[in-house]
């Protein structure tokens, strides 16, 4: 499980002046979905095309499943959809799949498979150019997907698909992922990401701010406690829970880091110490906190 | 080299069910039938000059239109329609997948880009060969029917000399449409492709022969033009006697031998895919 995929060493794209992607050390585990999250423009698909090796470094290296990026032998055993499906307008969906079936050297029951896997099958021999966005999507899923390879490589994969499409292609993921797949996937999306992904990777900038689990990422449970005077509610939450610690005081509400279950004696210590007790509840931290926190909280 | 045949393998599929292939295939076998024999034939039965018939005796001129002709007969229109719609062709095939996306698809599914690129012109060059195929057979059963029409003996040139003119077509065809692939890549745009390649060939290089026959010097170049060379090519397996002999057709010279030529022709051929190959290594952004 823990055997590494995917791993960039300083990995650096200089485009002129500009840095997209700076010093990025990523690694990716046999198995897991990997969430690579960052507002568009950050660098993610710039990334994910040197992990691809569709374009070369400036500086640092890129390893895919041992080996230097972009190798035919790695790339054989890589599927992905960059940035958007490519695929021949005039071609169905069906004849598009076999034509990357041939650059693979795979047999046409593969392609059908894969039709069948992202629900295509009945649309097969439409032409592409008539596809929905979604449909388009989905192919481009299912052509990542030929040969069964060991990663997959989904950039944006719910870009402008409706809420609709966009549930369709996250349990099409998720199915991938319990199949044994490991899938590196992009996202701007934090619901996205927190909903599927294993173990994130947060980019702004070029810069890899933070890799971690989600549940390391958005750091356990917090008590938000409101209550006056806030500053001595602090003082006797931090001493009733042991390790407990404020991650936020401000306008009367102190957040303490516990488990929801040390709240009836954080409530009674309260009380017992004279302080008035607004509210008191368990909070989860969303991804989306913490992402903001990370990248400055800076809108884009 | 399985990387090669594999990409090859896969892009003659698509490209064999993409109907601009087969609209050129089209216009080109018309072409080829309307300048090569229906003119001409109406030509010869009404007895008129036609612009591509003047000064020709009726004898000759039925000759040109009999099996007996038919090794000149498919190849003189290459060096300019033939030429441009190979151009087209393959800036086409190359350019295209860059505003659909489909070479940043092909180059991840496994052979590397010099491989996927390698196999592609392989599929460009099957392609031209069939196109001279069909213009083969387009004329052979254009002058069998001259041959039924005007009670003639169907007599078929010799093999070699028919060789020979297959062999100058594939090679013609062959450096057009490989310069207009390399355009393709390096513009990374079908249309600009399209577009420098037939300015270029139709137009450029016409006004700098014609400028070459009053400037010595620029008629130096002008001997270096590929089109220069793709016209002299089907110059010499045609027979032609000089560029302004009224039986050639246009862009038929014969400025060059025939081995000046094809070797003028092989060069470009190559530099056309060398440069195909290097830039289709490019990143893909």
């Amino acid at each position: 499980m823990n055997e590494i995929l995917v791993r960039t060493d300083r990995l650096t794209k200089r485009y002129g002046a500009r840095v997209a992607v700076d010093a990025v050390d990523l690694t990716v585990r046999r198995g897991e979905v990997y969430g690579f999250l960052g507002p568009n423009g950050a660098g993610k698909t710039t990334t994910l095309r040197m992990v691809l090796g569709l374009v070369r470094p400036t500086s640092g290296t890129v390893q895919v499943l041992g080996r230097p990026a972009g190798r035919p032998e790695v790339t054989a055993r890589l599927g992905a959809l960059v940035e958007g499906p490519g695929f021949y307008p005039y071609l169905s969906g069906r004849d598009n799949l076999r034509t990357m079936a041939r650059y693979r050297g795979l047999p046409r029951a593969e392609v059908e498979r894969v039709l069948d896997v992202v629900g295509l099958a009945e649309r097969g021999a439409d032409r592409f150019k008539s596809y929905s966005l979604g449909m388009k999507q989905r192919l481009g899923v299912a052509a990542a997907m030929l040969g069964d390879p060991e990663v997959i490589v989904l950039d944006e994969p719910t870009n402008g698909l409706d809420p609709a499409g966009m549930a369709d292609m996250r349990a099409l993921v998720v199915s991938l992922a319990r199949g044994g797949q490991t899938v590196l996937l992009s996202s701007h999306l934090l619901a996205e990401v927190q909903e599927i992904c294993d173990r994130v990777g947060v980019i702004d900038d070029g810069r890899l701010l933070r890799e971690a689990t989600v549940a390391e990422l958005r750091g356990g449970t917090v008590l938000r406690v409101r209550a006056t005077p806030a500053a001595r509610a602090a003082e006797v939450a931090e001493r009733v829970v042991d390790g407990a610690t404020v991650v936020r005081a401000a306008d009367g509400v102190v957040e303490v880091s516990a488990a929801p279950d040390a709240a009836p004696a954080v409530a009674r210590a309260l009380v017992e110490a004279g302080v008035e007790l607004h509210e008191l509840r368990a909070l989860e931290r969303d991804l989306e906190d913490v992402f903001f926190e990370l990248t400055g909280g800076r809108d884009r | 080299m399985n990387g090669i045949a594999r990409s090859a393998s896969a892009e003659l599929f698509r490209l064999r069910k993409w109907s601009a292939v087969w609209v050129i295939v089209g216009v080109w076998a018309a072409l080829t039938l309307a300048f090569g024999y229906v003119f001409d034939f109406v030509a010869y039965s009404t007895g008129a000059d036609s612009f591509a018939s003047s000064g020709v005796p009726r004898e000759a001129l039925l000759g040109g239109l009999l099996p007996q002709g038919l090794a000149d007969g498919f190849v003189q229109g290459m060096p300019m329609f033939g030429g441009a719609l190979a151009m087209v062709l393959g800036a086409l095939v190359a350019g295209n997948g860059f505003a659909w996306g489909t070479w940043k698809t092909a180059f991840v599914q496994g052979p590397s880009r010099l491989a996927a690129t390698a196999g592609s012109l392989a599929a460009l060059v099957v392609i031209v060969v069939g196109i001279v195929a069909v213009s083969v057979v387009v004329a052979a059963a254009a002058s069998l029917g001259v041959a039924a029409a005007e009670n003639q003996a169907v007599v078929w040139p010799a093999a070699t000399d028919l060789a020979e003119s297959v062999g100058a077509g594939i090679a013609v065809l062959g450096m057009w449409a490989l310069i207009g692939y390399a355009l393709g890549l390096v513009t990374r745009s079908p249309a600009l492709g399209v577009g420098l390649g037939l300015v270029w060939s139709l137009v450029v290089e016409n006004l700098l022969r014609a400028v070459g026959a009053m400037l010595s010097g620029i008629e130096t170049a002008t001997l270096l033009l590929p089109g220069t060379a793709a016209g002299s090519v089907v110059g010499a397996v045609t027979g032609a006697t000089s560029a302004a002999d009224g039986a050639s057709a246009p862009g038929v010279l014969t400025s060059l031998t025939g081995d000046r030529a094809l070797v003028t022709v092989l060069v470009y051929a190559l530099a056309a895919a060398t440069v195909s190959l290097v830039v289709g290594a490019r990143d893909v952004a």
